[in-house]
């Protein structure tokens, strides 16, 4: 067994200064650029900047790597080499999150005006037109869905946290794992199958896609929720308890509100999570191109069955249907995102203080 | 008010495990009654069947009587909740409730229970119970703000405030200033002692002197091994418990040979 060598002074190596970083870092992008324009020269293709870009951090890494050795130490040579690793690694993911937004934004942008959002596509073939029935069947099955699914979902944590023992929470807890997978699709054939039973074959209604879409949205609330009514310190509950408060008090007035904060974020990512469903919504809710505000009767468009759609079947004017697609596509980005302020909004303004 | 508790051949369970066994004394009224032992001897045990809070641990039960001036707290048809009104309970850590403002902090016993009251009552009793826990002068600028905000003694306080706004019989404090910093500790031992003179009072507490400067009565649990249920040794007067103990164990407890 080797023992650690006692250092004799606490003065280490010396540091590389601190331009090392961006100076190698441009002389490796350098390096890399002149070295593929002139294999691009010699071969007569273009400089391909992927490679220009893999090449150069690589090469970044290896000589910082290198240099960091010789001149501070195999210690802080590793730390550099696994700063540059996670940090290309954040890179690798980031990019193609911009990329899809800076996509969505631009190609969205044509369509992005006052028609878009005011007119639906009854009798419209070319240009013009508007998601007005999509955004409204969108905001209705959705906001029908989160009706169904909050008030189950926060009992059924409640029941879960709160009251749930032995095999029937095991259970429960078991189904919702289940449920938590359960493909949209099928979720979709489900509200049709269920539809048929009371309103004959070929049924398509709006509300049957807010019970194919809660059906994916429960599971995610009650697991939301669930975690959240957990980290509610029992402290608080047995203080309650000590006070005289009965059980269901003390969930309603003190666990609740503690944990109102991080059950809102839970319910905005479970509509987020559902927003975008496309498939159980082509089945359930079909699609159409006049308004319709009535979820209980004949066909609905969403926004992600137009986005479908547009694209899908475009008509003789090609360009106008995919820019539709791209603005629909906007629009919905856009109402997750106000969903997501909401919901930061909420937590900041409920969750505890102190 | 103040009510005397009787505890009657008492053994408290969990599920199958008994971890107090057959405990005989009387908590006298207007006195503190200060429990001591080593951790794990079940004196946290003991202090929570006296309101039935051991009951929101699955499985915990309890055999025997328990009378509060003679009327049974496990007798049949007992409401649990109802217990609690009379038998208030200040924890070892401060728990005040985040959400809520100091006055709703002193209220809650009210609020959460949906009983109404006017707002002049409300600040009286605001300001009663701040001072009743000597709290008053800190926080009466700031009854708005969160109680979260305050300092742990100050908590503690604002716990033991909100335990004497529901005018309970008796007040139970389960190693209230374990978690406290000396000054601290004197201010809330200074308020049991006031609170004598309106409540019952019974303290757990790992701190010895504490108990030989505050209680009246001392009683001494201990186990004689890990699984064996915890018993009471001696309770007696908290003079003669540390000057002259009866039991051989409990003059090695108090005098620092125990162990």
């Amino acid at each position: 067994m080797t023992s650690l060598q006692q250092p004799s002074s606490l003065q280490g190596t010396k540091d590389l200064p601190r331009f090392i970083n961006p100076a190698l870092l441009l002389a490796s992008a350098v390096i890399s650029f002149a070295t593929q324009a002139s294999l691009a020269a010699t071969t007569a293709l273009e400089v391909n900047l992927l490679a220009v870009v893999i090449i150069a951090v690589l090469g970044y890494a290896l000589a910082l790597y290198l240099i960091s050795y010789f001149i501070e130490g195999k210690r802080k040579a590793k730390d550099r080499f696994v700063t540059v690793l996670v940090s290309s690694a954040f890179a690798v993911a980031i990019v193609p999150l911009i990329s899809l937004a800076y996509t969505v934004v631009t190609k969205g942008a044509a369509r992005f005006d006052l028609d878009f959002f005011t007119l639906s596509m009854r009798n419209v073939v070319g240009q013009g037109g508007g998601a007005l029935h999509a955004i409204v069947g969108t905001l209705e099955i959705t906001g029908l869905a989160t009706l169904i699914s909050v008030p189950i979902g926060i009992m059924t944590a409640i029941y879960l946290v709160e009251y749930g023992r032995g095999k029937l929470a095991k259970m429960v807890t078991f189904f919702v794992d289940v449920m938590t997978g359960v493909p949209s699709i099928v979720a979709g054939l489900f509200a049709y199958a269920l539809f048929v039973v009371f309103f004959g074959p070929g049924v398509r209604m709006g509300i049957g896609g807010a019970i194919a879409l809660s059906v994916l949205m429960t599971p995610v609330v009650i697991r939301a929720t669930e975690e959240m009514l957990k980290i509610v310190p029992n402290e608080l509950r047995e203080a309650a308890y000590a006070l005289g408060v009965p059980k269901w008090l003390t969930i309603l007035k003190v666990v609740l509100p503690t944990s109102l904060a991080g059950i809102a974020t839970g319910i905005m990512i479970s509509i987020a999570r559902v927003i975008g469903e496309t498939a159980p919504l082509l089945i359930i809710a079909g699609f159409t191109a006049s308004m319709n505000y009535n979820p209980f009767d004949e066909r609905m468009a969403t926004l992600p069955v137009f986005v479908f759609t547009s694209y899908a079947n475009q008509g003789i004017e090609m360009q106008a249907y995919v820019d539709r697609a791209w603005t629909g596509a906007l629009t919905l980005m856009l109402i997750v995102m106000i969903l997501n302020l909401a919901a930061r909004l909420v937590s900041k303004f409920f969750s505890p203080k102190g | 008010m103040s009510k005397r508790i009787e505890l009657l051949n008492l053994n408290v369970y969990y599920s199958s495990f008994l971890a107090v066994a057959d405990v005989n004394m009387v908590i006298q009224p207007r006195a503190i009654t200060a429990f001591i032992g080593p951790s794990g001897c079940g004196k946290s045990t003991l202090i929570r069947t006296l309101n039935r809070m051991h009951e929101v641990i699955p499985g915990a039960r309890v055999e025997g009587q328990l009378l509060m001036d003679g009327e049974d707290v496990y007798g049949p048809g007992v409401d649990p909740v109802r217990v609690r009104r009379q038998v208030g309970m200040v924890f070892q850590r401060p728990n005040p409730f985040p959400t809520m403002s100091i006055r709703d902090n002193v209220l809650s016993g009210y609020k959460l229970n949906n009983s109404k009251m006017s707002k002049s009552e409300a600040e009286e009793l605001t300001e009663k119970s701040l001072v009743g826990a000597n709290l008053w002068n800190e926080v009466k600028d700031r009854l708005d703000k969160p109680g979260s905000g305050l300092s742990g003694g100050q908590q503690q306080r604002l716990c033991i405030a909100r335990a004497i706004a529901v005018e309970p019989d008796v007040i139970l404090m389960d190693e209230p200033t374990s978690a406290l910093d000396p000054i601290s500790t004197a201010a809330i031992e200074d308020l049991a002692v006031e609170l004598k003179e309106r409540f019952t009072v019974v303290i757990v507490t790992h701190n010895m002197q504490q108990a030989s400067r505050i209680s009246d009565m001392t009683a001494f649990f201990t186990i004689a091994g890990t699984g064996m249920p915890g018993k009471l040794i001696e309770y007696d007067r908290t003079d003669k418990i540390f000057s002259n103990p009866s039991e051989q164990q409990t003059e090695d407890y108090v005098s620092g040979r125990f162990g």
